[in-house]
């Protein structure tokens, strides 16, 4: 009969036609967007072809004070005396502007961060909205989180986001922070300033009160503006271990409050009775989700030795249908590396994971000769005391151990100074349930992987992080509690 | 009288279920205000602190695990037999400058704030668990779980109660923990000592070092396995220092002001989730 | 039989494989490329108690001639019928080079002796047959009789002779998607050279999770033996988006040389027109009304 044919997929880009985005930016302080004093802008790039996307104003000192006055000011006159159902009502109200508009955040996601608009448009938007959806609701309803304590707001929050979910991590931030009756000085990362420059003109659009929430753009400087500066009466950090500790240190003798995010080394443990084919894709999901750039990426997977080369070749196999290359194309699963720094650092990783002896493997994909770009990679043949097991390298590389006893995978799983999240593979009940209580995460996925929702806390054990986010739980870390 | 010695109380550290003398071999001499009674009180050294970590994190995984009802059991047997030992806490009370009528009230209330968290330690995490509803076919819950080895500087104004106060969240919540007693108050930690030794706290569980705050905050703060440090006072280079090294490796911190711990207000399970973490699982529902 | 070990599969992991894999946007000439291919794949059938020689004759010509009005179509595959009208079939087909599919076993309930069932596709193979759609004993594998539904497989294959046997697993009544993978690991170990989904006279047909719980029950056989196992999904497929999904489920799945009729078919009624109004569409950019499609 017939021969077999070659059948490839043919471009499908997602339309960027609807998309309005400025020449420049500035900072969007006291519900006004206002040039800097210093008069200094900085480029964003897309990352996936290296052309200037628009540049975005630098907030300095000067800038950062008047973005935390302007909070202050509006927490103190507008804010906190205003009823909290009146406040859920603002919340509701973002979280539909930005369902309406959902398709031009997506794409403005993938652009400036280089993600696959597969997910931004599936899950970084939606869960986005989300976010500000089920926390709205809680406004008013506080008394009923903190049973036999009653709930008061902090004052202003300095909020600062990292890259890897740009919008995303700005709803975890500020829905509960209005919730909860506080105000925020909001600062995106430097690479992926857009989608929060864009959030702002949504929250003129839905007419929050001005100083409500401020956005102020800048690298880390802006950041240090903001822990350091004496208005501000809580920081909400995500972001890299190294500089959670620095905000401990800034902010110690304060007062100030914090809730961190920090990094993560997750195992996923897959066990010989687990459902195979489910399992890989958890993999899948676990490492390669948003190019690996996700503290809760199950970087370290622990396989048992039954199952060690089945699940190896349907990994690779799998690796070999990810596709790689233009993120607006909706059939990417791997898109752009965020910024050139973060690809340097993922490839001096992968470097050293061969140095010291790792067997490495790489699906053979082509890959785009502008930009910032990294295969799917996975090593065999490296212990716990490889570098490339111990270290988060926050992009699609996979460290790939095989463990006999659950002893023996528990003693590895938890032989971390990090606790954000793990992965445990097993059809067996009783044996989910042990190994979950015993892994010392803050989030254990159990026959899946990398799973979001505003109304499930996330956050991590030992040096992940503190405090949650999402959830009745997350609201804890927004009210002082009398 | 009559002619016989009396024998007399060696005041020793409590490390690991036993009561070794600080390894450093010193001490601090303490008097009553009238001078009438002298005692030698071990000089905790950052070395029995070290040893005290070793125990607390040896014994914390199977506290954790233990059932909650047997954690109240347990709690409850504190409060038991500090009853029992009575006589004795009145004599260290009275002997610290306490009246009568004032050391028995610290005693009533010691007793009552095991009783409370003896009751807590089988619902605290009925009450901040959580199912949450998920828009995914996924059963998500959320529990509190034990943050592990705590390491706490005592209220120093109170030699019993305050001790008492801070430890009983702690373990009621399945962590262990090495705590500084109070160091102008200290004859009481380790009667608190012999009391926990015979109710079936697991050795490990609670270590009581006696010492100079000013010398042991540094090393209780910025020890490596800690993993949440509590500090009860008011000294603003105390605190700061605790939160400075608390950054060494992220460790969770509680500070509780000078305050009257007498008060009902300052027992509440929300100082049990002081020492918690929040783990949330995911498991798909199909069939 | 040599497999009764319980491959498990995760209900809700395997739903999000699905939705994935049909995220997959197909434009342009990757689409019109899957809907001649789609074409290909067919089994265009008929399976009612009213069938007539003038019907099976009519549905005969139509798949030999889909839509004459547009050039350079594909055939279908296969037509499939009922045991007492592969003659007319065979006859009405001559020269087209498509395949006459009969269905046997007592279709579709499956509720009659061995013998009964080995005669009714001993007569449909000297009838002409060229594919033989058996079913499985569901109630005997439903109670944990897998080695008589095992060994029924292997008679029926051997009385087949040189016509290729499809074992339909009627996965409807087999619920979970392990019973699913059960029987199809136990259907290809005793001969089968395709399984297939459902009979099209239970509900659910075949739905996207068991497609792929299938292909990859295929995939898994292949790499064990070496043997390249047919699949058919049957019933519910009635759009050229699905069929383009289940292409895309396939590619990833199992790769490309599955994208041939000789290991892939729909059996389907309705699918065969909606495709062609696609083709259609896609060639002069108007949408299309099925008045222009003659219906067999």
């Amino acid at each position: 009969m017939n021969k077999t044919i070659k059948w490839e997929y043919s471009p499908a880009p997602e339309s960027t036609d609807h998309i309005e985005l400025k020449k420049q930016y500035n900072l969007f302080i006291n519900g006004k967007f206002n040039a800097p004093k210093s008069g200094k802008y900085f480029k964003t790039i897309n990352p996936s072809n290296e052309k200037t996307i628009s540049s975005v104003a630098e907030a300095d000192k000067t800038d950062v004070d008047k973005a935390v006055k302007s909070a202050k000011n509006a927490y103190e006159k507008i804010w906190s005396k205003m009823p909290a159902k009146e406040r859920g009502k603002y919340i509701f109200r973002i979280a539909r502007l930005l369902q309406e508009r959902a398709r031009e955040f997506s794409v403005i996601e993938t652009m400036d961060g280089g993600k696959p608009i597969r997910e931004s448009r599936d899950v970084d938007i939606p869960l986005a909205s989300a976010h500000f959806f089920y926390h709205a609701g809680w406004a008013d309803k506080l008394e009923y989180a903190f049973p036999g304590r009653q709930a008061k707001p902090i004052g202003v929050a300095g909020q600062i986001i990292p890259w890897n979910f740009p919008l995303l991590m700005a709803a975890w931030k500020l829905a509960p922070a209005l919730a909860t009756g506080n105000t925020v000085v909001l600062k995106p990362a430097e690479t992926t300033p857009l989608t929060a420059l864009k959030l702002a003109e949504i929250i003129q659009e839905a007419d929050l009160p001005p100083g409500v929430i401020n956005v102020v753009t800048g690298a880390g400087k802006t950041g240090q503006a903001i822990v350091n500066h004496p208005d501000v009466n809580k920081i909400a950090f995500t972001g890299s271990t190294e500089v959670g500790k620095y905000i401990m240190k800034a902010v110690a003798g304060s007062g100030k409050k914090y809730t961190l995010e920090l990094g993560g080394k997750a195992a996923n443990i897959i066990f010989e009775d687990a459902a195979i084919d489910q399992a890989v894709e958890g993999i899948i999901n676990a490492i390669f989700f948003n190019q690996g750039h996700v503290c809760c990426a199950g970087s370290r997977l622990y396989i048992q030795e039954g199952v060690v080369d089945e699940v190896i070749s349907k990994l690779r196999k799998r690796m070999e249908t990810l596709i790689v290359g233009d993120p607006l194309d909706k059939n990417t699963d791997i898109g752009a590396i965020n910024s050139k720094m973060q690809l340097q650092k993922i490839k001096s990783y992968v470097k050293m994971g061969t140095k010291e002896g790792g067997s490495i493997f790489q699906s053979s994909c082509s890959i785009p000769k502008k930009g910032f770009w990294h295969a799917p990679t996975i090593f065999t043949d490296v212990s716990q005391s490889n570098r490339i097991v111990q270290e988060e390298i926050f992009g699609p590389v996979l460290a790939i151990q095989t463990f006999r006893t659950v002893d023996e995978v528990m003693a590895k799983a938890n032989n971390s100074p990090y606790g954000l999240s793990g992965g445990v593979w097993t059809e067996k009940g009783s044996k989910i349930f042990k190994v979950t209580q015993d892994i010392r995460a803050g989030v254990i996925w159990a026959n899946t992987f990398n799973k979001f929702d505003p109304a499930s806390p996330f956050g991590g054990y030992k040096e992940s992080g503190v405090g949650s986010e999402g959830g009745i739980e997350g609201l804890s870390g927004y009210v002082n509690m009398v | 009288m009559s002619n016989r010695i009396n024998i007399q109380k060696t005041y020793k550290l409590f490390i690991d279920g036993k009561f070794p003398r600080t390894e450093s071999g010193r001490y601090i001499k303490w008097s009553d205000s009238k001078e009438s009674a002298v005692v030698n009180i071990c000089r905790g050294s950052r070395k029995d602190f070290r040893n005290a970590m070793v125990a607390a994190r040896k014994a914390s995984g199977s506290w954790a695990c233990r059932t909650a009802y047997n954690r109240a059991q347990i709690l409850y047997r504190i409060g038991e037999m500090l009853e029992g030992r009575r006589d004795q806490f009145m004599a260290e009370l009275t002997l610290q400058g306490l009246s009568k009528k004032q050391a028995e009230n610290e005693i009533d209330t010691s007793i009552d704030r095991l009783i409370y968290y003896a009751g807590w330690a089988d619902k605290f995490q009925q009450v901040f668990s959580h199912v949450n509803p998920v828009s995914l076919p996924y059963f998500n819950f959320t529990v509190p779980e034990a943050t592990g080895v705590v390491a706490a500087i005592a209220p120093d104004d109170t030699s019993l109660l305050g001790l008492v106060s801070v430890i009983a969240p702690v373990i009621a919540g399945g962590n262990s923990i090495v705590v500084l007693a109070s160091e102008s108050f200290p004859l009481c930690s380790i009667t608190l000592a012999e009391v926990l030794h015979t109710s079936d706290v697991p050795e490990g569980i609670v270590n009581i070092l006696t010492g100079y705050r000013s010398e042991l905050i540094e090393h209780f703060s910025s020890h490596m396995d800690v993993n949440a440090i509590i500090y009860c006072g008011n000294d603003r280079n105390d605190r700061k220092l605790v939160e400075t090294n608390a950054a060494l490796n992220i460790k969770r911190v509680v500070q509780f002001p000078e305050q009257n711990w007498s008060k009902d207000q300052h027992q509440s399970p929300y100082h049990i989730m002081k020492c918690q973490e929040t783990k949330t699982t995911w498991h798909p529902v199909g069939i | 039989m040599s497999t009764n070990i319980i491959t498990p599969i995760d209900e809700v992991g395997a739903q999000e494989r699905v939705s994935r894999l049909f995220s997959r946007s197909i434009k342009n000439e990757s689409k019109v490329q899957a809907l001649h291919l789609s074409l290909s794949m067919i089994d265009l059938t008929t399976l009612e108690g009213k069938d007539s020689q003038g019907k099976v004759k009519q549905l005969c010509y139509k798949a030999s001639h889909l839509h004459d009005s547009f050039p350079r179509l594909p055939t279908v595959a296969a037509i499939c019928i009922y045991p007492t009208m592969v003659s007319v079939a065979k006859k009405a087909l001559g020269g087209t080079g498509i395949n006459v599919a009969s269905v046997a076993t007592a279709f579709p309930s499956g509720m009659a002796d061995l013998q009964a069932k080995l005669d009714e596709v001993k007569s449909v193979v000297e009838a002409g047959a060229d594919e033989v759609d058996m079913v499985i004993s569901r109630g005997k594998f439903l109670r944990g009789e897998y080695a008589y539904v095992s060994d029924e497989i292997a008679q029926v294959k051997e009385a087949c002779g040189d016509a290729h046997l499809k074992v339909i697993l009627e996965t409807g009544e087999l619920v979970t998607l392990d019973n699913v993978r059960l029987a199809s690991d136990l259907a290809m170990d005793a001969g089968a050279d395709f399984i297939k989904t459902s009979t099209g006279k239970v509900s659910p047909a075949a739905t996207p999770p068991v497609v792929l719980t299938m292909l990859e029950a295929i995939r898994d056989y292949q790499l064990k033996t070496g043997k390249k196992i047919g699949m058919k999904p049957a019933g519910g497929i009635g759009t050229a988006k699905q069929a383009v999904q289940y292409l895309v489920m396939i590619k990833e799945t199992l790769g490309e040389d599955w994208l041939s009729p000789d290991l892939f078919r729909f059996g389907a009624s309705s699918l065969a027109n909606d495709v062609l109004m696609q083709i259609v569409k896609q060639s002069t950019g108007h949408y299309q009304s099925k008045d222009y499609f003659s219906i067999d």
